[in-house]
């Protein structure tokens, strides 16, 4: 697959208008960002406050995305529930990150018994669906944010050790590899000095695909009701609580969706706009 | 040389042995964690200490967490799924019925799918930059990037609520001809279609473009031949490899995609009673359910990479 990502990164026609998708997605993220931060100065109406008289209400004045199944205002209830949805899945993910490519570099670098045995276990985890394992875990010890954090978190670990080893074992052959060694350097700085700096770049992408994925998962499980509990809601909680407004196209189910469809899809076309060699992977 | 190709292969299946017991092993411990004891739940509040005793040594729930899970496998190979908690049913009859109708669900997608995605694949791919290509390739790009349940609710947005050509729910014992039988499936399907080809079309797509920039294929079109005989007799052959290994991987998609499709439209499949059960804490049906679940998926996955192990030239 590597050989596919190369020719697919030749895609040099129409260079300036993609810099633009790039520029527009990474502004999309950005205002989420802001959103997820500052929710609870700028939201309109406190989100449990009933404020409108009829429910799944249409988009109006004063009530600019409408109201959902109980007449609460569906804005304040959508900015807010961006706190969740990108903190959680941030923190999830940085965590599945930071331990699979701490991992994986570690195996790379080490090889051996130590590298055999925690590739083998972590293909294991990787052949359990990832709903499913949500499913299992929240059956098994109930839905919290600190649960829901690190179940995420475990879910994508196998992903991300998988990737940063691969770079990490191309890396290991390398001169300034040998020469490390027999200066006699620690594995931490192996890991730290010599490999991370050279990976850094594809394991930053690698990232932000993961963080999709984290955020779909995460807002599957919501909308399953196995996610965040009321009276907290993100954004697939806010899906699933307001499905009743599906037959009427309600303003309260489709807006939550395209909220999280802008936040994914633009990360992924952010990464899919970074320079040069830094590609998504194809599966 | 064909020695070696066979030696992978069952390399590879032991390796999916191995694993699919890891994961056995898994379920059931993540399941066992359950906070309280399985023998008062059972047994509800007014059960006197004694009898909550009595249980578990009658269910054996003194014995090590090793040996019950020995104990569960070996009931497992004897076909035993144990009994639900909740109805007190044994759950391969719970399971038996909601099995078969997610199979045709399945079924259905696949046959559907499968044709779709890849005439989309192998004509983008050889479309490749046209304005064709770059439609279908961001629409895909749209639907991955994009949680199921909204595939699935814009498709009922679209389809039951602007054009009432479907109902909204499904529910299969009401089919009576053949166009019940069509509005029945015709939602799930379309979702699960979608998701699935999302997928299929763009690994499709990436493995004909690979072979399309061969040399010879170069050397095909150097000496004349056509567009499509360049593409269907001599890149599409040296392909099919790596397509057979994206249809498999696009298919384990589906063990997400059910759970998702079958809870929104109430569909009485496997998935749906999992999610039921997950809000009863059933762990006996949840036990069964996941790991018929993640058989499906270890079995795709296997044949995804033994299809790419056996295709490759180089080990023949």
């Amino acid at each position: 697959m590597t050989m596919a990502r190369a020719v697919a990164s030749r895609r040099s026609f129409l260079g300036h208008s993609y810099n633009l998708v790039g520029v527009v997605a990474a502004l999309v993220i950005l205002a989420w960002t802001l959103v997820a931060i500052f929710a609870p100065y700028i939201i309109p109406h406190p989100i449990g406050d009933i404020v409108d008289d009829d429910y799944f209400g249409p988009m109006r004045q004063g009530l600019w995305l409408g109201s959902d199944y109980l007449g609460r205002d569906m804005l304040s209830r959508v900015l807010m529930g961006a706190r969740y949805t990108v903190g959680i899945s941030l923190a999830a993910v940085s965590i599945a990150c930071f331990s699979g490519v701490v991992l994986g570099m570690a195996a790379a670098v080490t090889g051996g018994w130590f590298d055999t045995c925690l590739s083998r276990f972590l293909d294991a985890m990787n052949s359990i669906p990832s709903k499913l394992f949500g499913l299992v875990v929240v059956a098994a010890v109930g839905s919290s944010i600190p649960v829901l954090i690190l179940t995420l978190a475990v879910i994508y670990v196998p992903g991300a050790y998988r990737f940063a080893r691969a770079l990490a074992v191309n890396i290991n052959t390398m001169d300034f590899m040998t020469v490390a060694r027999v200066r006699g350097e620690s594995t931490a700085y192996l890991i730290g000095s010599e490999i991370l700096p050279n990976i850094i770049r594809p394991v930053l992408a690698d990232f932000g695909l993961r963080f999709v994925f984290i955020v779909l998962l995460l807002s599957g499980l919501s909308f399953l009701g196995l996610g965040l509990q009321p009276p907290l809601a993100d954004w697939g909680a806010l899906v699933r609580e307001n499905i009743g407004g599906l037959p009427f196209a309600a303003p309260a189910v489709i807006v939550p969706s395209l909220a999280i469809a802008s936040l994914t899809i633009s990360v992924n076309l952010l990464i899919d706009n970074l320079p040069h060699k830094i590609r998504d992977r194809d599966a | 040389m064909k020695s070696g190709v066979l030696n992978l292969v069952v390399k590879r299946l032991g390796i999916a042995v191995v694993t699919l017991l890891i994961v056995l092993f898994a379920v059931f411990f993540a399941t066992s964690m359950l906070p309280g004891d399985t023998a008062s739940i059972l047994l509800g509040q007014a059960a006197t200490p004694e009898a909550v005793a009595g249980l578990r040594e009658a269910m054996h729930l003194n014995d090590p967490a090793i040996l019950r899970f020995l104990r569960w496998l070996v009931g497992l190979l004897h076909g035993d799924l144990g009994t639900s908690y909740a109805n007190q049913m044994p759950v391969a009859a719970l399971i038996g019925g909601r099995l078969v109708n997610t199979m045709k669900l399945a079924a259905i997608t696949t046959l559907l799918s499968v044709p779709l995605a890849l005439t989309l694949g192998i004509t983008t791919a050889m479309l490749r930059g046209s304005l064709y290509d770059r439609i279908v390739t961001v629409l895909s790009i749209g639907v991955i990037s994009v949680p199921e349940f909204m595939v699935a609710t814009l498709s009922v947005l679209l389809f039951a609520v602007y054009l009432k050509w479907l109902p909204a729910l499904s529910s299969v014992n009401e089919a009576h001809s053949l166009t019940d039988l069509v509005r029945i499936y015709a939602m799930p399907v379309i979702t699960l279609t979608f998701v699935i080809s999302a997928q299929m079309i763009r690994m499709t797509r990436a493995a004909v473009i690979e072979t399309l920039s061969t040399p010879y294929v170069e050397m095909a079109l150097l000496k004349g031949a056509s567009r499509g005989r360049m593409v269907l007799r001599h890149a599409l052959p040296n392909a099919l490899g790596p397509i057979v290994n994206a249809v498999a991987l696009s298919l384990s998609y589906l063990v997400g995609g059910v759970i998702i499709v079958e809870t929104i439209f109430n569909y009485p499949g496997i998935a749906k009673l999992m999610v039921d059960a997950v809000a009863t804490r059933d762990l006996p049906l949840i036990q069964s359910c996941a790991m018929i679940f993640c058989l499906g998926y270890l079995l795709l996955i296997t044949a995804a990479d033994i299809v790419a192990i056996m295709s490759n030239p180089r080990l023949r």
